[in-house]
């Protein structure tokens, strides 16, 4: 087992496409490290040069204490699951977990032992002697997953390995991964484009954006203090609401009189906008203590929270989750009001955080 | 060469698929196109019948006027005499039939031996103008062999090529390998690169990797490219016309074609000749239909 070190990671295919422009990452020896970010931003790339399939441009790679640059997949010691399982299609399930033993030259008797406890850990008994034709796609990726782990490698490579299944699925395959990572205590690199998938599995999370880094932390860190306004938008489902903002009084105070919590060091004589989470804000009565006027758009009933879209301030799309028991019907007037503590401010024209 | 590959192909399906008279209505409609549809094949396939026959008639009844469509002596002569000389042992036109196979043959293996590989490489990695370079190698293909065929002789007779059959093998591989390039890409494309990215993930170095994984997934393309390669050297008629003369080196369309010339022409060889040698050719075209319609991959890849 082993950390994953990227320093300056830069790739530019021959085409001339950029695809990555500048990643430099730091992944602890059993970390569960989740690279986020939309369709496009250089996650696959980064991924494929990390397990040798890619060669970077420029910058390095380490993986434990060796520098790989130069060494060919098969040389690092990884495994990587695929969007496309690419399980091989003429062999067994059996054999398609056996292959990459047999590739290494492992005796038989050893083979047959790690072959049996990776269908025991993903329950793959009864589907062993089945092609993968013959497997549904939820089992094509429990195989394509017990095919990384035969190995032992010293890391697992994920690329969105869980992009074709349906949504219920998912979820179970979610914790699953999750269970087996924590288990088998192997350092991990997952990438996908799913927000509560990077929250629910990722010990921590890097979030991409056009080639760089935007952001690296916890999930509660990413949440709560996104570091651009990028991350800002991507993270949360509905996600932040970015409300323009000037420093008054000590106050941080919207346009149209909305009050929020100030954080420490603002600066001054700069175009501001906070971060504020839906959780944040609250509907009241009209006119209630503190509130500011505004009016229901519409409401999305969620069963155990309502999310009321409010017109306020000219702005139509300000998001407020509420809990079911405080109804409010669309078109009413209502107040709006700041309940959280101090929100991420954003410089505009920089678009990072500044408080 | 196209034209006899397309029949053969688009024959069977072409049956199946008769649209239901309704879609089209009325049934005087349906009777008309079927009327319409029995003149064209009676015209069509005439010639071919006639063949047959001629090839299986006396030659007594061959050249009886009026022809005898029916009631006439079957005997096999004309078979044996395409494969027995007169006088005993190989008769010149078996000799060509042999010079045929070899030169298809090897021409068709040395085709795909270079371009299934070249196919590989334009799909899998990037190259630099990678389209203007596969325009380019189709753009060989644009001349015909009629418009190339001076140059070539005039290159040839420098090098000694000409009448050898090495020089038939090569000009046919030319021709066979930009057609295999472009159509094995399209096979390569069709089977997805994370087979070969994880199997060097596996240890195997990236040609083991095609070697051990892709290429089985791409033998009904290759066998399909083959036939097509196959047929097109098998059926050369204009470079094989010009650039050999001997019996020895000679292929199998020439030498048919050098049947018909001399004072008599025995047309009962000239017809058994064609359908010995036509029949390779409608046998592999039935194969070609199979592998076209099968899909490459095993369904194991969900996109
Ligand atoms: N082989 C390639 N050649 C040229 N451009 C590529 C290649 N692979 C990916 N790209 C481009 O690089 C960018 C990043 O791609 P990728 O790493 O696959 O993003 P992601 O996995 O985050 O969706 C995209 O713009 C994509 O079009
Ligand atoms: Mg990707």
């Amino acid at each position: 087992m082993a950390g994953i070190e990227v320093t300056a990671l830069h790739k530019r295919y021959p085409d001339g496409t950029v695809a990555v422009e500048q990643v430099d990452l730091s992944i602890a020896d059993g970390e569960l490290f989740v690279m986020l970010g939309p369709s496009g931003c250089g996650k696959t790339t980064t991924l494929r040069a990390i397990a040798g399939l890619e060669r970077q441009t420029t910058g390095d790679i380490h993986i434990g204490e060796t520098l790989v640059n130069d060494l060919p997949p098969a040389e690092r010691d990884i495994a990587m699951v695929f969007q496309f399982y690419a399980l091989y299609p003429h062999l067994r399930t059996r054999d398609n977990l056996a292959f990459p033993l047999r590739a290494e030259g492992l005796p038989k008797a050893e083979v047959q032992e790690r072959v049996d406890e990776a269908a025991r850990l993903m329950r793959l008994g009864p589907l062993l002697d089945r092609r993968p034709h013959r497997l549904s796609g939820g089992e094509q990726q429990r195989v394509a997953l017990a095919r990384a782990l035969v190995r032992r490698p010293r890391a697992f490579l994920m690329d969105e390995p869980l992009t074709n299944l349906d949504a219920e699925l998912r979820a179970d395959m979610r914790t699953e991964i999750k269970h087996l990572q924590g288990e088998l205590g192997t350092t991990m690199v997952y990438v996908t484009h799913d927000q509560v998938e990077a929250m629910s599995l990722g010990h921590r999370i890097a979030i991409l954006n056009k080639g760089r880094v935007e952001q690296i932390g916890t999930p509660l860190e990413v949440y709560d203090r996104p570091a651009s306004l990028f991350c800002a938008a991507f993270i949360g489902s509905p996600p932040m609401n970015l409300i323009e903002v000037e420093v008054a009084d000590g106050k941080l105070r919207a346009q149209s009189g909305l009050v929020l919590t100030p954080p420490p060091n603002l600066p001054r004589d700069r175009r501001l906008v906070a971060g504020v989470r839906p959780e944040a804000l609250e509907v009241t009565e009209p006119g209630a203590e503190g509130s500011v006027p505004a009016r229901v758009v519409s409401a999305e009933w969620l069963g155990d929270e309502i999310i009321y879209v409010v017109d306020h301030d000219g702005r139509r799309d300000v998001r407020v989750r509420m809990p079911p028991t405080v109804r409010f019907a669309a078109d009413a007037p209502v107040g709006l009001r700041h309940s959280g503590g101090p929100p991420p401010v954003y410089d505009v024209s920089t678009e990072e955080l500044v408080a | 060469m196209a034209i006899s590959v397309d029949e053969a192909v688009s024959t069977g399906p072409a049956r199946d698929h008769t649209p239901p008279a309704r879609r089209f209505g009325g049934r005087g409609r349906a009777v008309l196109e079927v009327a319409l549809l029995a003149v064209l094949a009676v015209v069509m396939l005439f010639p071919v019948l006639w063949m047959i026959e001629t090839s299986i008639k006396e030659n007594r009844d061959v050249y009886a006027i009026p022809a005898k469509f029916f009631g006439f002596k079957v005997t096999l002569d004309h078979f044996k005499d395409v494969f027995v000389a007169s006088g005993g042992g190989r008769s010149a036109l078996s000799a060509a039939f042999l010079n045929s196979v070899v030169v298809a043959g090897v021409s068709t293996a040395l085709a795909t031996v270079l371009g299934v590989p070249a196919a590989w490489a334009y799909s899998r990695f990037s190259v630099k103008a990678k389209k203007d370079q596969l325009f380019f190698i189709l753009s060989t293909r644009f001349m015909p062999p009629v418009v190339v065929v001076i140059p070539i002789f005039l290159m040839y007779r420098q090098v000694g090529l000409i009448d050898n059959k090495l020089g038939l093998i090569l000009i046919y591989t030319a021709f066979n390998v930009p057609f295999t390039i472009w159509m094995m890409k399209g096979f390569v494309d069709e089977v997805p690169a994370e087979y070969e990215d994880a199997a060097m993930l596996d240890g195997y170095t990236r040609l083991q990797a095609f070697w051990r994984f892709t290429l089985p997934l791409l033998l009904p393309g290759i066998a399909a490219t083959a036939v097509f390669a196959l047929i097109f050297s098998w059926n050369e008629f204009v470079f094989a016309i010009f650039l050999t003369s001997s019996d020895s080196v000679r292929t199998a369309p020439p030498a048919i074609a050098g049947l018909i010339g001399g004072t008599t022409v025995d047309w009962g060889l000239v017809a058994a000749a064609s359908i010995v040698f036509a029949l390779p050719v409608l046998v592999f075209a039935y194969l070609v239909r199979k592998h076209l319609v099968a899909g490459v991959t095993l369904g194991a890849v969900r996109r």
